[in-house]
């Protein structure tokens, strides 16, 4: 179990740093569905079956598809490609990397300083995530269900279309009489 | 234990291997029982009953050029039908074909089906696009909108089993069947869950995404030789797990009367759904795009709910009184 675990957590750590670094972005977005993947497995490995479940629908087999689906809407081409590889040159590196390794020491001081890492060896079922979802939890529950909502609103209101009566080539054909 | 691992290793071996030799031969069934419908012969020559057409099919696949556009994305044009077949015999795994034959009782079997279900979205999207194609991303965009819609109805249906089953199991919810199969109190769960299953193995009438008279073959247009085949393959894989999880869920599984053995009895059932896919294939016409969309956010979704609270209440007031005597 514990080498499954190492494995695991190596190909999640490789699959990211490979979806910073891809210049196409389908390339990218494939990495991390394998990244989503093998933190499932992390997930089912520490005893969260059904959190490893849902990390695998939610977030690899519908949040990414959706990105998938509005980047194939784009249709970008070689050009998008290059604009990565400009962007991704030189000095864009700094920052960002200055800060990341700031959090790594940061890590690492935790990993070190802290005791073993308590890990429970109790499986954590449906059952006990929907009771402290809807217990102690409820609150957030509430929240996220008001933000979604909105966001539905929102995609309603811009998606809202005028209704037509007439068929479109016969409002072409009155306009070109006027 | 010894004895065990080696029962394991044999049923894991035996449950791919039958569904490697029935995949392929579900062809012939197909066109046999479409000519059957259509008052015609089908293939009827090589082998008794035709049943060579099968060997025929599958060399002329192994032989065709297996050709890759030089203008397609290479990596994810060979990745995406490899993706089709692994997470469709992935969900396998969780199917109990008769008591204590199954490859792997997890306890979020039915999660897992979902999972892999999901997953097998990127075949169609990620083969689609990596085709660079027009008629072939049509169809991946199609495909992708009807499978993450219909995904969501397939799961929500199956939450009514899950809560009058009580567990996420497989085997437990076919072993809560004993005293009623669950397609009488789930009806709406069963007619929702068949129909989102049609759509997820985007068979006809939901092939949308690959209707032929529109986008020349859809999301696999570029693909030839084995890689059209593991398109192929795959689909028909799809079909025999819905048949599988319908017969699972809402038929008992292995249950019936003791005069035939347990796999038999799911064998006969499973039979039945794949007859049943294939009659509608030879029934229905293809809706519109706009129209299986429609369908399924404005009718299906609001079924399934409903069909979700009804249940709950149910269980909730029978428990309740359960609770008070």
């Amino acid at each position: 179990m514990q080498a499954t675990f190492y494995i695991a957590s190596a190909v999640a750590v490789l699959a990211t740093i490979m979806v910073i670094t891809r210049y196409n972005m389908i390339h990218a977005l494939l990495y991390l569905v394998i990244s989503f993947l093998a933190v499932a497995i992390v997930f089912f490995i520490l005893g969260a079956p059904f959190v490893a479940a849902l990390e695998v629908i939610v977030y690899a087999g519908a949040i990414v598809v959706l990105i998938i689906f509005a980047i194939m809407m784009l249709n970008l081409k070689e050009e998008a490609v290059e604009q990565e590889r400009i962007w991704f040159s030189g000095n864009t590196w700094i920052g960002p990397g200055v800060l990341s390794v700031i959090l790594l020491g940061e890590l690492i001081y935790i990993l070190v300083s802290s005791a073993s890492p308590e890990v429970s060896s109790r499986v954590i079922d449906a059952r006990d995530v929907g009771l402290s979802l809807y217990g102690p939890y409820i609150i957030g529950v509430e929240l996220c269900g008001l933000l979604l909502m909105s966001g539905i609103v929102g995609a309603y209101h811009l998606g809202r279309q005028k209704k037509k009566v007439v068929h479109r080539f016969l409002e072409q054909t009155d306009e070109w009489k006027q | 234990m010894q004895n065990d691992t080696l029962n394991h290793i044999l049923i894991t071996v035996g449950v791919l291997a039958g569904l490697l030799i029935v995949a392929p031969g579900l062809i012939w069934l197909e066109r046999r029982l479409l000519a059957l419908w259509q008052d015609r012969y089908g293939p009827n020559r090589a082998g008794p009953f035709g049943l060579m057409v099968v060997l025929a099919d599958t060399l002329k696949l192994f032989f065709k050029e297996d050709w890759i556009p030089p203008f397609a994305d290479k990596k994810v044009f060979v990745i995406a039908p490899a993706i089709v077949v692994i997470t469709v015999l992935l969900s396998f795994v969780v199917i109990p074909f008769a008591p204590g034959v199954i490859v792997a009782d997890l306890n979020i079997g039915l999660l897992f089906f979902l999972a892999m279900s999901s997953m097998g979205a990127y075949s169609i999207i990620l083969g689609g696009w990596a085709s660079n194609n027009k008629y072939a991303l049509l169809g991946a965009m199609r495909g992708a909108a009807q499978l993450i819609s219909y995904e969501v109805f397939m799961g929500l249906s199956l939450m009514g089993v899950v809560l009058m089953s009580g567990s996420f199991s497989l085997h437990k919810i076919v072993e809560a069947q004993q005293g009623m199969w669950f397609v009488v109190p789930q009806f709406l769960g069963f007619v929702i869950f068949l129909i989102a299953g049609i759509a997820e193995t985007h068979r006809l009438p939901f092939d949308i995404p690959e209707a032929e008279s529109e986008l020349v073959a859809g999301f696999h247009s570029e693909y030839s030789g084995m890689k059209f085949g593991m398109f192929f393959v795959g689909e028909y894989l799809g079909v025999m797990l819905i048949s599988c999880m319908v017969t699972c869920l809402f038929f008992g599984g292995w249950l019936g009367p003791g005069f035939l053995p347990p796999v038999v009895w799911f064998i006969i059932k499973m039979f039945a759904f794949i007859f049943l896919f294939i009659l509608l294939r030879a029934s229905l016409p293809r809706p519109r795009y706009d129209q299986l969309m429609e369908f399924g956010w404005k009718i299906l979704l609001p079924l399934t709910l409903v069909n979700l609270m009804v249940t709950a209440t149910w269980l909730l007031y029978h428990e309740q009184n359960s609770v008070g005597h």
